[in-house]
């Protein structure tokens, strides 16, 4: 079933080959194949279409038809402007000119915000900046106590004056940390706060105050990589409601597609930053644009 | 799927509502072309009339026929142990609070088991649960053995005579041998002192096709009974389930809605149907 979009597209070519130029029945049968393998990984259709479009339009051109196997040319082009689409400018965190930098993450339940907050501290941490870590998930059952104990393991400092469990202002906290950070030398802040839906107004609308209690120096937004089609909606309705400066992919270490990459990438048209590949801390990596084209499209 | 044409937009239109709502691409392909036959041998003309069809043709991939009970009672002296399972984070420990809910607002009695001593603050989070619907929680230190655990709770319930036993197990991808290994051995340990009556797999509505896999896999190491679909109170719509029921049989019992208590519902099939066809 799942097949490889090199084998489909090779299957494809061998009945053509020798032909020399494309027709245009032949640039369809491709496109479809292509279409299949990008939805099987979870692109989001609208983007799929897009994308489409510019490879057919790609493989009508000299580069193709000049080609000694067109499906390898095809598939380069494919590899090509995934890779295009999902680099871009690709960079890390941008530090503030005057310390501390505040990092706040934002995202769906359970797509690893709290997990990702304790491995990017280790990370900075381990290239000596003195973060430190804030409990503003007041909501979720023990999301306090799992940010100490991910901060104990990095061993980077957790502020947490509110137990949370629903006790607690989430944007009071946020907004104090900054001080606290200031007045201890800490130069990061890095802010987990509670898991919402894009249609949750009420939450979204907390998310936002957060925002402008703190004005974060990078607002990421944290998103599991085995998200279907429901990408374009989540990705849009956090852009709308709090907005990121980048994406943290997470759950990597499985083996989903991950197709979420080049919908959000495609749509917002915000860089992902972060790769998460594991529970551990250090399972954590910077985003590769090639190898995330090549896990997408299984080749 | 507005106006009385139809044509050739139409299709385009029934295959991508299925496509945006997760069920696949090769599934909404066969969907809409049954659709499409249907439609030519009953000589259909409307749009209204391919929208009662496409919800009937859903219907039956879904099979509403199905026993979607979820097994509570206890047999004789022995509890009734239901072990949740599931890939990291699509709401095992919520879904075992809000179940241990149901079962104690029905008048009984519930253990719940914190057999992930993995997961930073787990524990306490299936303790908060405890505390918040009335349950007994069976937990030991981080790093415990999980299936010790689990057999733990098991025991702890037959001794207080309690009607269920709920096990919350850590979060794992199917892809991690070790971790299935492991979670293989938490089912054959509890089954030394009492039957396993339900085996829950949870699903995150947002999930996309890779649900498929994590359906297989759990499926093959201990033979899940039933499926929880979570997160249905976002715009997710969960049909990844559709290949899911079909493939494994293994029906889809209890929907998520929310992170309340309360927020647990009995999975309809028509609902879920109709939640599809809702952007159409
Ligand atoms: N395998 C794997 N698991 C991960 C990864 N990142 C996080 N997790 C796990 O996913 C689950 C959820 O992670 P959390 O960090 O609690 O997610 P969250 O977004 O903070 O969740 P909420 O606060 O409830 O919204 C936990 O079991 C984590 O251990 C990853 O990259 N790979
Ligand atoms: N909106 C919504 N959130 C949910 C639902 N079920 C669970 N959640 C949230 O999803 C997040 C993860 O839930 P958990 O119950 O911790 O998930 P888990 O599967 O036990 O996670 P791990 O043990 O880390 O693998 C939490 O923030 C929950 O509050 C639901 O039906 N709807
Ligand atoms: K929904
Ligand atoms: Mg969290
Ligand atoms: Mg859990």
């Amino acid at each position: 079933m799942f097949e490889t979009l090199s084998d489909r597209l090779t299957t494809v070519f061998s009945s053509l080959r020798g032909k020399g130029r494309l027709s245009e029945e032949d640039i369809n049968t491709t496109a479809r194949e292509i279409r299949v393998a990008l939805l099987e990984a979870d692109v989001a259709l609208p983007v799929v279409r897009e994308f489409i479009a510019r490879i057919k339009e790609r493989a009508r051109g000299a580069e193709v038809s000049k080609a000694l196997n067109p499906a390898q040319q095809v598939i380069k082009i494919v590899n090509e402007e995934l890779i295009e689409v999902l680099g871009g400018e690709t960079r890390t965190i941008r530090f503030a000119k005057t310390p501390p930098t505040v990092i706040m993450l934002a995202g769906l339940q359970g797509s690893g915000k709290t997990t990702l907050a304790g491995k990017l501290a280790k990370w900075l941490a381990d290239q000596r900046n003195t973060p430190l870590l804030v409990a503003a998930d007041l909501q979720r059952p023990n999301a306090v106590t799992q940010l100490q104990v991910l901060g104990e393991r990095a061993k980077v400092p957790v502020y947490a004056p509110e137990p949370g469990n629903g006790v607690g202002d989430p944007v009071e906290v946020a907004r104090s940390s900054v001080d606290y950070a200031r007045r201890n030398n800490h130069n990061v802040v890095i802010i987990d706060t509670a898991g919402r839906l894009g249609v949750d107004e009420e939450m979204m609308r907390q998310a936002a105050d957060i925002r402008d209690a703190v004005s974060p120096d990078e607002i990421l937004f944290v998103v599991d990589a085995m998200i279907g089609q429901d990408a374009v909606n989540t990705a849009q309705a956090f852009l709308d409601g709090v907005g990121y400066d980048a994406v943290a992919l997470t759950k990597l270490d499985g083996d989903a597609r991950g197709g979420a990459a080049l919908s959000i990438r495609h749509i917002t048209g915000r860089p992902i930053m972060f790769a998460s590949t594991g529970e551990k801390l250090e399972d954590f990596d910077l985003f590769h644009p090639d190898r995330m084209a090549s896990r997408i499209l299984d080749m | 799927l507005a106006g009385d044409k139809l044509d050739e937009e139409t299709w385009e239109e029934v295959e991508e509502i299925l496509i945006t709502a997760d069920v696949g691409v090769t599934s909404a392909t066969q969907i809409t072309d049954a659709l499409r036959t249907r439609v030519k041998v009953l000589g259909t003309r409307s749009a209204d009339e391919v929208r009662a069809l496409l919800r009937a043709e859903l219907l039956a991939h879904i099979n509403p026929d199905l026993d979607r009970s979820v097994r509570t009672e206890p047999h004789g002296d022995r509890p009734a142990v239901i072990l949740m399972v599931g890939v990291n984070g699509v709401g095992k420990t919520t879904t075992a609070g809000k179940l241990a809910r149901v079962v104690v607002g029905d008048g009984g009695s519930v253990v719940l088991g914190a057999a992930d001593t993995f997961r930073a603050a787990a524990a306490e989070q299936l303790q908060t649960w405890g505390d918040r619907v009335g349950a007994t929680v069976v937990r030991r230190g981080e790093g415990a053995d999980p299936a010790s655990v689990a057999f733990d709770a098991v025991a702890k319930g037959i001794e207080e005579g309690a009607g269920t036993v709920i096990i919350d197990t850590a979060g794992r991808l199917h892809t991690k041998t070790g971790l299935m290994d492991e979670l293989g051995k938490v089912k054959r340990v509890v089954e030394k002192k009492a039957q396993v009556d339900e085996v829950l797999l949870v699903l995150d509505a947002t999930t996309g096709q890779n649900g498929l896999r994590q359906a297989r896999v759990f499926a093959e190491v201990v033979n899940v009974t039933g499926i929880v679909l979570t997160k249905m109170d976002g715009t997710a719509k969960g049909g990844i389930i559709i290949q899911v029921q079909r493939e494994l049989g293994v029906p889809v019992k209890l929907v998520g809605l929310g992170e309340g208590p309360d927020d647990l519902a009995l999975f309809d099939p028509e609902a879920f149907v109709d939640a599809i066809l809702e952007s159409s």
